[in-house]
């Protein structure tokens, strides 16, 4: 490839990342090679599901306390000290999408 | 695209820990043979003697070093990642800053997720030394960090029952088998005179490093770092770093 147009970047909703920020810290990368790449972001939703009852949930971003929301932007698993299962209570769950950040796609010229 | 590639946390890992010394591991097969106490008393005793020194409390689920050395109301500051704060002359970092005491049960998967933010989001900056408190056991945390961190070392803490050092036994091979540097092993709880872990240790090849008695003392010391360093423990401890320091040619 001898330019790149274009990077996916998926994210997880649980990370709970700034767009404008993380554009931004994007951009300051800067090497030669990226200068005429755009990024195009895909917010993936937070998917849970219970390993006892079998329920699959996404937790309401409105429902979580920001602290907690915080707590989880940096680790996503803590999601597993705050959250529980809203059929069942257990807190015995995957999380089965929405946690976080990765390359999905470059597009470029060869 | 290879998985490694998808997951841009992994290339963070190596760039996090770009200006660490040495990553000392401190480890054991077992359960409740004293690593977080180990790993708390040689960070401190490592930062007494002037070297640079970060602990990291890797017993995501069980986490017991925050109380050991009182981090109280400390915070990391978030910086391009996260800044963990100085407990003692210690950079420390540990899940309770996020986790708080709530449990938090964490599977195979999760573990290694958990594991793997942490490392990526920690910024250690300079060190002579980057202790981690291993969780017990030969699972997640240690197969994640001979994968993630190639030139981790490994401490080995055993007590003098056969329970413990049995399981210690299998640790000590699979590092062994993955060509995983060990530095020594450690005897702590010992409560008679015994060569049993000592020529045990011959046995396999593994440097003995030292013991520690156990210490009727060392439980009303937990939380207080001024008691905790006055400790018979804690001085064994300071010896041990010493021989730590020779093994690993840092000079006394």
């Amino acid at each position: 490839m001898t330019k790149i147009l274009e990077i996916g970047v998926g994210i997880g909703e649980l990370q709970d990342i700034d767009l404008e920020v993380f554009k931004f810290a994007l951009a300051q990368l800067g090497p030669i090679h990226l200068k005429d790449a755009e990024f195009k972001f895909k917010i993936v939703k937070a998917k849970l599901k219970c390993r006892v009852c079998g329920h699959e949930w996404s937790p309401r971003r409105d429902e979580l306390d920001e602290s907690v929301r915080e707590v989880i932007h940096f680790i996503p698993e803590v999601a597993h000290a705050y959250l529980r299962c809203p059929r069942c209570g257990s807190i015995d769950f995957d999380i089965i999408e929405g946690r976080g950040v990765w390359l999905e796609y470059v597009r470029g010229k060869r | 695209m290879s998985d490694e590639l998808k997951d841009v946390r992994l290339s963070v890992i190596d760039e996090r820990i770009k200006n660490v010394k040495n990553v000392i591991a401190v480890s054991s097969g077992k359960g409740g043979v004293g690593k977080s106490l180990v790993a708390s008393a040689l960070s401190l005793s490592l930062a007494r003697r002037g070297y640079r020194v970060g602990l990291f409390d890797l017993d995501l689920t069980s986490p017991s070093t925050h109380i050991i050395l009182d981090v109280g109301e400390s915070r990391p500051i978030e910086d391009k990642g996260i800044i963990p704060p100085k407990i003692h002359g210690i950079s420390y970092m540990s899940i309770t800053y996020y986790s708080g005491d709530r449990p938090t049960p964490l599977r195979g998967l999760d573990f290694s997720n958990a594991l793997i933010e942490l490392m990526a989001i920690t910024r250690w900056g300079d060190l002579d030394f980057l202790i981690l408190d291993m969780p017990p056991g030969i699972s997640d945390a240690t197969l994640d960090i001979i994968r993630l961190i190639k030139r981790s070392k490994f401490l080995i803490v055993t007590t003098p029952s056969k329970l413990a050092l049995e399981t210690v036994k299998k640790l000590i091979k699979l590092l062994s088998n993955l060509h995983v540097k060990i530095i020594g092993i450690v005897e702590n709880m010992k409560i008679r005179e015994s060569d049993f872990v000592k020529l045990n240790a011959n046995k396999l090849g593994i440097k003995y490093l030292g013991w520690i008695d156990f210490d009727e003392d060392l439980e009303d010391a937990l939380g207080d770092v001024e008691k905790f360093s006055k400790t018979e423990f804690f001085k064994r401890v300071e010896e041990i770093a010493g021989e730590l320091l020779r093994t690993l040619a840092f000079g006394a």
